[in-house]
């Protein structure tokens, strides 16, 4: 580990090793040096970090509780299984860390204008909800095929004020509406800001969006060693472009004895070529600004993804993941379209949570894993999201 | 010498502005593509870009997206696109230049990539995402190779940045002529004479103007500030109109001739 102990990460150049980097027309290029600088700024500044404290505590409920779940750990017999609850935070997800800290960025740059990418919506509602609170003007961008799998929330969007623009091209999902996001920011790059909801795209994103998101992390490692008095053995959580995982892992990736493993979507199976595991199936190409695992065909085209869940089912990686699991200091599997509802339904019965279809993901891994483990070992699973927005899409698989 | 630079220094020599098109690769097939270079030449353009289809072409505005698609669509690969070069080799020397996404030259082996496009009588290279901060080795190999590598200048790019780009780009320098993507505006950008005459402070190098040209007159207008001018979306939409028409070729002519002239009248 000792690569991740003396080398800053990313480099000046937003790389991690081989991964990352600045990959955009040149339109794009100064604007994101000028981003990079604000930030960099602004990280420094404890004005800047005084209010995203604030907001993130009064606005959005922060610090979220880790909850030990105990009839989830009696039931699997094995290793004890605590969920840190980023489904309770404001909107339902993770995500809302992230557009605090860039809605104050965008502020500081005096930009009037606001557009996201959004796949399961959690994060264009969020982005919805941050630039409502400021009085910015909010355009999503939302694949078509997204739109009516997670109608809840683009009505939600719609309702805190947003344009949601559907996006028709392609497979219609996640990748498409990041195109046509890149498309406005290109067009529109002089009054509006960008919110992109991933550690992906271009330097200073990926850096970025994980130290907005490592807030999860700094707050679970306090948790566990209040209640356990020691740090955990494995952390899990799903990835998807991976800022809800980045956020998890970030903090604890100096702590040797700590594990750590990310859940892509198996889909209908890695044999059956319907999925978005990217470190199963993919290998290393450059796509929407950045260097990282990719699923692409032999001449470089993107392929096709398939999952179950709106917010994994993206055909490249963020290209930190790609540089933890080279240095093994992460370890990356999948779970199945059907692993992950029965994981989504046991939760729900046994713990009185409703997960987002993404984190059941995560919580599919550990009812595999916790029963091998002794029982004084302790897993902490990121509960990302809340699964209100999947409730309708899950009822046409499980019968209820 | 390459033909692109060769070019360039034929028009200064003849007081003459450039003509630049930009097509997009097998659309709608690549026997078409090979026609439309051939006739082209003829009419006097005097650079073709050569659009490589991309699954995800996230520079380009709707009719480059559709006219990806519709190359995609017609089993057209990044080897096809070379050996539609090579055939266009046999009959015409017109200059040509591959407009692409860098995943496509990356998946291949950049490389590989190089030298098979120098075989097949590609003369540059521009590639959309692919910034001089990440390109050392790109640059090199396409040094070695004797191929221009052609980068673009925005309107938001300051000036040490420019500095920067002119001193590693090769053949000319494509001005986009405003923010956005590839696609036709009714209106061309009035801040264009300033950008170009800032570029030239810098350098000896051509440069293209493009992004949003589609009629003569504005082609014309934009001739005034640059060596040459690009015209790409306003062609691809007849083909668009016209790609099933048997006589595609002809009626794509009739649209460039008038914008090869207002060019070449200036």
């Amino acid at each position: 580990m000792s690569s991740i102990a003396s080398d800053p990460m990313p480099d000046a150049r937003g790389h991690f090793g081989p991964y990352g980097g600045r990959y955009v027309p040149e339109t794009l290029m100064h604007p994101l040096q000028e981003l990079e600088t604000e930030y960099l700024r602004a990280q420094q500044d404890p004005e800047f970090q005084r209010e995203f404290e604030y907001y993130l505590k009064d606005f959005c409920g922060r610090p979220t509780p880790l909850y030990f779940a105990e009839r989830l750990t009696r039931e699997l017999g094995g290793a004890k299984v605590y969920l840190k609850r980023e489904d309770l935070l404001h909107t339902g997800a993770h995500k809302i860390n992230n557009c605090i800290g860039q809605i104050l960025l965008a502020r500081r740059m005096g930009k009037s204008r606001i557009i996201a990418e959004t796949g399961a919506g959690q994060h264009g509602v969020a982005t919805a909800t941050v630039a409502a609170m400021f009085g910015l003007k909010c355009v999503v961008y939302m694949g078509a095929v997204d739109c009516e799998r997670q109608a809840l929330n683009v009505l939600r969007m719609k309702m805190l004020g947003a344009e949601v623009v559907p996006v028709k091209a392609g497979q219609q999902t996640l990748k498409e509406a990041i195109n046509e996001a890149m498309r406005d920011w290109v067009t529109n790059v002089r009054t509006t800001h960008y919110i992109l909801g991933t550690v992906y795209g271009a330097h200073p994103y990926p850096l970025m969006v994980r130290n907005f998101q490592r807030v999860i992390g700094d707050e679970a490692r306090r948790q566990i060693l209040e209640k356990e008095g020691r740090l955990p053995d494995l952390l899990v959580a799903c990835v998807g472009g991976g800022s809800n995982a980045m956020g998890l892992f970030y903090p604890f990736l100096q702590d040797e004895s700590v594990n750590m493993v990310g859940v892509e979507a198996g889909g209908e199976g890695i044999a059956a070529g319907k999925h978005a595991a990217r470190f199963q199936g993919g290998s290393i190409g450059v796509l929407q600004g950045t260097r990282s695992f990719l699923l692409q065909d032999e001449f470089g085209q993107v392929q096709l993804t398939h999952s179950v869940s709106a917010g994994l089912d993206y055909a490249a990686v963020g290209p930190e993941h790609a540089w933890l699991r080279d240095l093994k200091r992460v370890e990356y599997t999948y779970a199945t379209d059907d692993q992950a509802l029965k994981a989504f339904q046991e939760l729900a019965r046994l713990e009185g949570i409703i997960p987002a279809l993404e984190s059941a993901h995560a919580v599919a891994e550990v009812m595999r894993r916790a029963p091998t483990l002794a029982k004084d070992r302790v897993i902490i699973i990121n509960l990302s999201g809340r699964g209100d927005k999947d409730v309708a899409q899950a009822a046409n698989f499980i019968k209820l | 010498m390459n033909r692109i630079v060769e070019r360039f220094t034929r028009l200064a020599r003849e007081g003459q502005k450039g003509f630049i098109v930009y097509i997009g690769s097998g659309d709608p097939n690549l026997e078409a593509t090979r026609q439309l270079a051939l006739a082209f030449d003829k009419l006097g353009v005097d650079v073709l870009e050569l659009g490589v289809p991309f699954s995800d072409p996230l520079a380009d505005g709707l009719v480059n997206q559709l006219a990806a698609q519709r190359g995609l669509e017609s089993g057209t690969t990044p080897p096809k696109v070379l050996e539609v070069v090579s055939a266009i080799r046999k009959e015409s020397q017109i200059p040509i230049v591959l407009y692409i996404y860098f995943n496509l030259i990356h998946r291949c082996g950049i490389e590989r990539f190089i030298r098979a496009a120098a075989q097949a009588g590609v003369d540059g290279m521009l590639v959309l995402d692919l910034p001089p901060e990440e390109s050392d080795s790109y640059e090199a190999l396409m040094r070695q190779a004797g191929l221009c590598n052609i980068y673009l200048v925005a309107p938001t790019t300051p000036d040490d940045r420019i500095e920067l780009i002119v001193q590693r780009g090769a053949g000319f320098i494509y001005y986009v002529s405003r923010e956005g993507v590839t696609g036709m505006q009714t209106k061309v950008a009035d801040t264009i004479a300033q950008m170009t005459a800032k570029i030239r402070a810098h350098t000896k190098l051509p440069i293209a103007v493009g992004f949003g040209i589609s009629t003569p007159e504005q082609a014309k207008t934009v001739a005034a500030s640059g060596e040459a001018v690009v015209v790409g979306s306003a062609i691809v939409n007849q083909i668009a109109q016209h790609g099933k028409a048997p006589d595609l070729i002809q009626r794509v002519s009739e649209f460039v001739k008038p914008l090869v002239q207002a060019v070449k009248q200036q």
